[in-house]
């Protein structure tokens, strides 16, 4: 009975959320009260609605229901009951109603969280983030049931592809749908705007701290996935240039993008459309992500499963969403727009030249990402495209965009000047690009031209996050507020990322090795000897474990061991590196396969600094968490509100 | 200048710029990118010589062989038309067994031998490479991994 419960709350929450699409918004449109104190309910009920379905999913899982044919094909019963969870949203169906949870959950914070703001504004953002809804229940009843019928029911399941069986992967999908979901509140505020035909610095300031928790749920689901691959897929690579990472990348960037010229909005009343666009290009790129992920037209690791049924669904849906989203802006977004001046040179003009090049950086992988695509819909051939274009076409926008971080965040509002800047930034600048060449080359004993410029601009976005924090220390700085900490963490974060990024390209050793027990080789400094192999089991593996002593300079340092699984019921090999991370360097030993005469084939690696790349992205989230702490939000929006009341009482 | 000389002046610095990067990230799509090709076509002489293409197919049952002890691996890949060779030095995705599916990245060698820089096999039982899938089936030799449980089981 519990999958039947699950389905029907689905259906009904289906129903509430075609009504949330339509009386608030008509309501809204024509100022009736009435449809429009329907708005906060009918988001609750949905949410609630939602919560339950999944909860009787959650539920078919943990009571081993295999008679439901999604538990039958992700489940087993010697699965740990931690991943029987996780398993729910481990493939497509799953994966979808939790898109929809997800939706619901923001669509229902909203509700909660906007008792300040004008209710027919929040009519209209629900009303929009309705429709979304709409779209995706009816994807899922319509083409992925999660709660489908086996008949006759296996005694036992297919189990979880032994991939997903993984303490990080149980956070990484939530995460990111919070991310990639989270822009949909951003939209519905965009759209709202574009409806009323208003939008104001209110509007921005409402809009920027939703926008900056999808962002920063979007930054941690990144960093999750990319550490997840490094340690999981077992062959040590942290980025991939996947369709289903770019997926991810593209709004990300995007978002990013969207969080500056928001902020410009607010302040200054400027960019409105550019805003707008950024707002729609954003989920658009969140739905575009979820195409490219669910309908299994690219091959990658993530794609479950290829129906073309579900792929088409999801593209007529896009074409939709963008189509009448981009009408709606070509009618409306000029009339929004107020005419402040600013001069060449100011704090505008970087974000500006921000936005540009993130847009141009999204461009170029979506270029990448969809080429492929475009080449198979016109039987071309069929093509991948290699990472070499990404790492070759990325640094064209990025490198100018780090670059001018550490300039524009020093540079003022409306109109700066030029010299004073240069005098202030002369020496920090000087030290990055001095430090940027020395250090790796006195560390590594070469540097090339790349590296140093990689490490310079990354040095660089440290040490001009950190000027006016360190002033501030030595008791000559200039006050700063709780967004200016939270903008310096975030870029202070970009920076160690970058850092990261780069030595780890520039320094990793790598190398396959045929070994037997009692060998020992010579990687990066270190010394690995192969001591033995022992016999595992775990609660639904068997497998074989290997032991490496890593010495260095005679000193042991640390025994890795990686191992080798055979999961029991999918029957597949998995690779578990042996790890020995730290802050400068991450030693890596993953076991191949049995050569014969005793050996093994052995990849081990050094990786410099690789710990960085997410260290940045966790001092990013910090930031991000600061800037959505400002009281400002809140105090601005309470003082709004009570003007609100006092003339709704005189 | 006059203000109007400087605004064509910018909108052309602007027009070079933008038409040279482009080219430039074109230029560069076009280099990375490597096509797809079974060993029906390179037995053909369809593949190209001097460029990396893939290289997908089954590993072909009984063909791999390894020195005992070596990094070098060989085995043949076939369409179920034709039969190509491959060599491989280093370790082999967990996935990878004869009978089964792969996807090679490397470059044909003047003996006709794929000398493959990285091997990718599918990644669960119930799933194989698109591409390889497909090209089996329209050779009229489907695949017949791919219906098990994933498929309707009625």
């Amino acid at each position: 009975m519990i999958p039947e419960f699950g389905h029907i709350a689905l259906v009904i929450a289906l129903c509430i959320a075609v009504l949330q699409s339509v009386l608030p918004l008509a309501g809204a449109q024509q100022g009736n009260v009435a449809w429009i104190a329907t708005t906060r309910p009918l988001a609750h009920a949905q949410f609630f609605f939602l919560v339950i379905s999944f909860g009787c999913l959650i539920v078919a899982f943990l009571q081993n229901d295999f008679s439901v044919k999604y538990v039958a094909m992700n489940s087993n019963t010697a699965l740990p009951t931690m991943f029987k969870v996780a398993a729910v949203w481990g493939a497509h169906e799953g994966s979808l109603l939790l898109w929809s949870v997800t939706l619901g959950l923001w669509t229902s914070a909203v509700a909660a969280f906007s008792k300040t703001l004008p209710n027919a504004v929040v009519a209209r953002v629900l009303a929009v983030m309705g429709m979304i809804a709409v779209g995706f229940m009816l994807f899922i009843l319509l083409t992925s049931n999660p709660f489908d019928r086996l008949f006759p029911a296996p005694l036992n399941g297919g189990d979880l592809n032994p991939l997903l069986q993984d303490p990080a992967l149980i956070i990484h999908p939530p995460m990111l749908y919070m991310g990639y979901v989270g822009f949909s509140v951003a939209f519905g505020f965009a759209i709202a705007a574009m409806l009323a035909g208003n939008l104001d610095q209110q509007w921005a300031r409402w809009t920027r701290p939703w926008t900056t928790t999808a962002w920063l749920f979007l930054t941690m689901g990144i960093a999750l996935g990319s550490w997840w691959a490094y340690y999981e897929l077992g062959w040590g690579g942290w980025w991939f240039w996947d369709p289903v990472e770019n997926a991810a990348f593209m709004p990300w960037l995007v978002g990013t993008g969207l969080m500056h010229s928001l902020a410009v909005t607010e302040k200054r009343g400027l960019f409105k459309s550019w805003t707008l666009l950024m707002a729609i290009a954003a989920f658009s790129l969140s739905l575009l992500g979820t195409f490219i992920v669910r309908s299994g037209v690219l091959v990658s690791v993530h794609a479950f499963a290829s129906d073309p049924a579900r792929g088409l669904f999801i593209l007529i849906f896009l074409g939709i969403v963008i189509g009448a989203s981009l009408t709606l802006y070509a009618y409306r977004a000029s009339s929004l727009e107020t005419r402040v001046g600013f001069a060449p040179f100011s704090r505008e003009t970087f974000i500006l030249l921000n936005s540009i090049l993130l847009v141009i950086a999204a461009g170029v992988v979506l270029l990448g990402t969809l080429g492929p695509l475009v080449f198979g819909a016109f039987d071309l051939g069929s093509v991948s495209v290699g990472p070499q274009y990404f790492e070759l076409v990325f640094l064209f926008p990025m490198l100018p965009l780090v670059l001018a971080v550490g300039v524009g965040m020093h540079t003022a509002w409306r109109s700066a000047n030029p010299r004073e800047l240069f005098r202030r930034l002369k020496w920090p600048a000087l030290g990055a690009l001095v430090a940027g060449v020395l250090i790796p080359w006195l560390v590594f004993g070469s540097v090339s031209l790349l590296t140093a410029v990689g490490v310079t601009i990354g040095l660089w976005t440290v040490i001009a996050s950190l000027i006016d924090p360190a002033k501030k220390v030595v008791g000559k700085g200039p006050r700063i507020t709780r967004g200016m900490v939270a903008m310096q963490l975030a870029h202070l974060g970009l920076g160690l990322t970058v850092l990261g990024i780069t030595v780890t390209s520039a320094y990793t050793v790598v190398t396959d090795e045929s070994m037997r027990p009692g060998d020992t080789r010579e990687i990066g400094g270190y010394t690995f000897r192969f001591d033995e192999t022992l016999p595992i089991t775990g609660p639904n593996y068997e497998g074989i474990q290997g032991v490496f002593t890593v010495s260095r300079n005679d000193t042991e340092l640390t025994q890795l061991k990686p191992e080798k699984r055979v999961y029991r019921v999918q029957t597949n090999p998995m690779t578990e590196a042996g790890i020995q991370g730290g802050l400068g360097r991450d030693l890596f030993i993953a076991l191949g396969e049995q050569l014969g005469r005793g050996a093994w084939s052995v990849r081990i690696q050094y990786k410099p600094l690789i710990r960085f790349i997410w260290l940045g992205c966790i001092v990013m989230v910090i930031g991000g968490l600061v800037a959505i702490s400002d009281p400002r939000y809140r105090q601005r929006v309470t003082a709004k509100a009570a003007a609100d009341g006092a003339t709704a009482t005189a | 200048m006059t203000p109007r000389r400087q605004r064509m002046l910018a909108v052309a610095i602007v027009f070079v710029g933008v038409s040279i990067a482009a080219t430039l990230v074109l230029r560069a799509l076009d280099m990375n990118t490597m096509y797809f090709f079974g060993p029906e076509e390179i037995v053909k002489g369809e593949a190209p010589v001097d460029k990396a293409f893939r290289l997908g197919g089954l590993v072909v049952d009984g063909s791999f062989h390894r020195e005992p002890g070596s990094l070098e691996a060989i085995f043949m890949v076939t369409d179920n038309v034709e039969i190509v060779t491959v060599s491989y030095t280093g370790v082999l995705p967990d996935l990878f067994t004869e009978g089964q599916g792969m996807v090679a990245t490397g470059m044909l060698r003047a003996d006709g031998v794929f000398v493959a820089d990285e091997v990718l096999a599918k990644h669960d039982e119930n799933y194989m490479s698109p591409e390889v899938a497909k090209m089996l089936e329209e050779k009229g030799h489907p695949a017949n991994a791919m219906d098990t449980l994933v498929e309707d089981p009625t």
